[in-house]
């Protein structure tokens, strides 16, 4: 039994056989990665849970309403939003063997997200010179958790693009594996759809309420 | 098994629908701005916030639908999404019910 299993090439992610190789007939990888998008709904749900019920809690520190700038956020959410748009582009090129197209979306993709990354570091940096830092207030705390946590994910989704343009550029990455590359598009896409609730429900709403308060 | 492996590999959007679902997706970001820079001209937020959940829930099930290929995907996929989705909402309500009963009853949270 043993000389039997050694003897048999495990098929290939990607590989017709692959597809075939489970008792659901479906990818194992791709059921991981919808496994792990399931788990992280509950962990940055917990998260958020926790912004909404601390973002009254200001204590000295500043409000919403006077601390965030909405139009440079906005500009970032959209460039996250287009990344996403990218991302489903490098995934229709690869699908259609189109390779160059593939590596050039997928750069782009990649040049996106660390575009929006970078507007986060200055967003952060400009709170923490204005005295709005992590042990500001329960409002403060919660807000640096829930975008660092979010900012984690995009630095660790980049990663994962940049590593996808390098195997590509070596020849690692052939048709075949597509599925690969929309595995990484499922996380990318999460990272996406949470910072859309982000967006509204800690930057849109608690700024418009603490305004309307003021 | 065929039925399946259509499922999964050969009914997802093409590029034009995929441009369009990012054009759709831009409009309702600027929607979203519009509406936050009305509060400043009188805007109530009883109309204002309502109408920001709606566009974030589209703007949510646009990309989880069509980029995540969701819609066309294996029901399994959905399955485990949804769970997710739900888990996230119980633990929602069980810390807004814990904070606000216990605000009331004076038992935590001041």
């Amino acid at each position: 039994m043993a000389t039997q299993t050694s003897d048999m090439a495990a098929p290939l992610p990607g590989s017709s056989d692959y597809e075939h190789a489970t008792s659901l007939g479906l990818a194992n990888d791709k059921l991981a990665i919808w496994g792990l998008i399931g788990s992280e709904c509950l962990f940055f749900g917990a998260l958020i849970s926790t912004y909404l019920i601390y973002q009254g809690r200001t204590g000295d520190g500043p409000t919403p309403a006077a601390i965030f700038d909405i139009p440079f956020t906005s500009a970032s959410t959209f460039i996250l939003l287009m990344s996403s748009l990218g991302m489903v582009l490098a995934l229709a090129a690869i699908q259609a063997n189109e390779m160059r197209k593939f590596r050039a979306w997928i750069l782009a993709t990649a040049l996106m997200g660390s575009t929006f990354l970078a507007g986060q570091i200055y967003e952060f940096s400009v709170f923490v010179a204005e005295g709005f830092k992590l042990t500001t207030s329960p409002f403060s705390s919660s807000f640096f958790v829930l975008t660092g946590f979010h900012g984690f994910h995009v630095a660790f989704g980049i990663l994962m693009l940049v590593s996808l343009w390098i195997a590509s550029m070596m020849g690692r990455i052939p048709q075949r594996l597509h599925t690969t590359v929309e595995n990484v598009g499922l996380y990318w896409h999460f990272v996406d759809i949470v910072w859309i609730i982000i967006f509204t429900a800690v930057y849109l709403i608690p700024a418009a309420t603490s305004a309307a308060a003021q | 098994m065929a039925d399946q492996d259509h499922d999964t590999e050969h009914s997802h959007p093409g590029v034009g629908q995929y441009v369009e679902i990012g054009i759709i997706l831009a409009v309702m970001t600027l929607l979203e701005v519009v509406i936050y820079e009305s509060f400043d001209s009188g805007l109530s937020t009883a109309i204002g916030i309502p109408a920001l959940l709606v566009l974030t829930i589209l703007k949510f099930a646009l990309v989880v639908m069509w980029f995540m290929h969701l819609r066309f995907d294996h029901h399994m996929f959905r399955r485990f999404f949804y769970v997710g989705i739900a888990l996230a909402l119980l633990v929602y309500g069980i810390v807004a019910a814990n904070w606000f009963l216990g605000e009331q009853i004076g038992f935590c949270c001041t």
